[in-house]
């Protein structure tokens, strides 16, 4: 049996550990606010240019040779993934799912005879992957030196993926990140950018995305294809950068409970200890009263 | 005129305005707009410039860089890549990103040369009002 000396440091220790995960759990469910409402503010945005999108595809589809970006080059044999992860861990199964989502790709791509090339975005997610497919991976940035997540971060990505898919690298790009469904469950997804029109099929037909013109025909200020070639690019901008403020917003969220659950296990742990504790002293008290009795007996 | 347009500035970051207006003029690609109520439905990619909202007789302005507008009977939203009010424009971030696409340009040939020129102009044109 332990001593109690040693008893009390472990207590101790379990306290100190506990006061952390409590100030972590604290602090992750303020920046899950945070997160919370950029997400809810960046809505608005993606909704519209989704539905101005959706509304110029279906008016291009009749016409012949629609841009590359929206009805894909014909081909599919070169895959470009873009996982994005958190760069921070001490959030329970967050980047684990992610990268379980992503692999679980991969290896569907893969037995489909095709190439599969990775773009990373977060630091967890390359710790990962980095074993496994560290000739495929094309890219990794981390973004642990952006104190804030703002349009700009997912504006370079998209422009540097556009110009991989017009240099030909890739056919095909899906994205792979967490959903945040809300604090509690976050769900690893996978969509596809490239072509534009195939992560377009899970839109509502004909729902509220088309409006009612009222008869009237749309005047395009330059042309349709001209507009096109402007919006798909920033389209898959607007598409990165809400995966990265959801992703945010689920490792917060995700933080939050794993702390919680360790402030809870802590609890638990002090509480045990504290009994073996006070028994221990007890049976020291009990057993030195024994020897005092059977000592003064003797005599 | 008691007919109002319905109006929202969003960028990806936050929505800017949202309300009734009585006209909004904006930058776009092929030229200035203004856009009052009952418009007929448009579709306009926007440069960079100020988007200038008259309401009751006041004016407030928004610094645009890119996006679109799209007009619809139900009103007119635009759709900024990057936009901030008159009031929040942060200088020296301009005055950066003028130097930075000014030392862009020389790289550059044909439409895009002439796109970020312009986009240049447009900037120092912003900075230089402000600051007088």
């Amino acid at each position: 049996m332990a001593s109690l000396k040693e008893l009390k440091n472990r207590i101790g220790s379990v306290k100190n550990t506990q006061k952390i995960t409590k100030a972590m759990q604290m602090v992750a469910a303020a920046k899950l606010r945070k997160a919370q409402e950029a997400a809810e503010a960046s809505r608005p945005y993606s909704e519209r240019l989704g539905s101005i999108i959706s509304n110029l595809a279906t008016s291009m589809v009749g016409s012949a040779g629609g841009p590359e970006l929206l009805v894909g080059n014909g081909q599919s044999d070169t895959v470009l993934l873009v996982i994005a992860t958190a760069d921070r861990g001490l959030c329970g199964g967050f980047n684990t799912n992610i990268v379980r989502k992503a692999r679980e790709e991969i290896v569907a791509l893969e037995r489909e005879g095709k190439t599969v090339k990775l773009y990373l975005i977060g630091k967890k997610g390359y710790d990962q992957l980095k074993r496994l497919y560290a000739d495929q991976i094309v890219k990794f940035i981390s973004l642990k030196e952006e104190r804030k997540l703002h349009a700009g971060i997912a504006q370079n990505i998209g422009e540097e993926i556009t110009g991989m898919f017009e240099a030909g690298d890739f056919d095909i790009c899906k994205l792979v990140f967490s959903e945040f469904v809300n604090v509690m469950q976050q769900d690893a997804v996978a969509k596809t950018l490239i072509p534009a029109m195939e992560g377009m099929t899970d839109l509502p037909e004909g729902g509220e995305t088309t409006q009612d013109l009222d008869g009237a025909i749309y005047t395009y200020e330059p042309d349709e294809a001209g507009i096109l070639r402007v919006l798909l690019p920033r389209n898959i901008n607007t598409q990165i950068f809400s995966a990265l403020l959801e992703n945010q917003a689920g490792e917060m969220g995700s933080k939050m409970s794993a702390m919680d659950n360790a402030t809870r296990n802590a609890g638990e742990m002090i509480d045990k200890l504290t009994m073996t504790f006070n028994r221990t002293r007890q049976a020291q008290i009990t057993s030195e009263l024994i020897e005092i009795i059977s000592g003064a007996e003797a005599l | 005129m008691a007919d109002k347009l319905k109006f929202s500035l969003v960028s990806p970051e936050r929505e800017l305005y949202s309300g009734d207006v009585d006209q909004v003029d904006m930058p776009g690609t092929e030229g200035d707009l203004g856009i009052l109520p009952n418009h007929s439905p448009l579709m306009a990619a926007l440069s960079t410039g100020l988007i200038t909202v008259y309401k009751d007789g006041v004016e407030d302005q928004y610094f645009v860089q890119g996006g679109f507008a799209d007009v619809t009977p139900a009103g007119l939203t635009i759709l900024a890549e990057r936009s901030v009010h008159m009031d929040e424009l942060d200088h020296d971030d301009l005055r950066s990103r003028i130097e930075r696409a000014q030392k862009q340009v020389a790289s550059l040939e044909g439409d895009a040369h002439v796109a970020l020129s312009r986009d240049i102009d447009a900037m120092l044109r912003i900075l230089g009002g402000k600051a007088a």
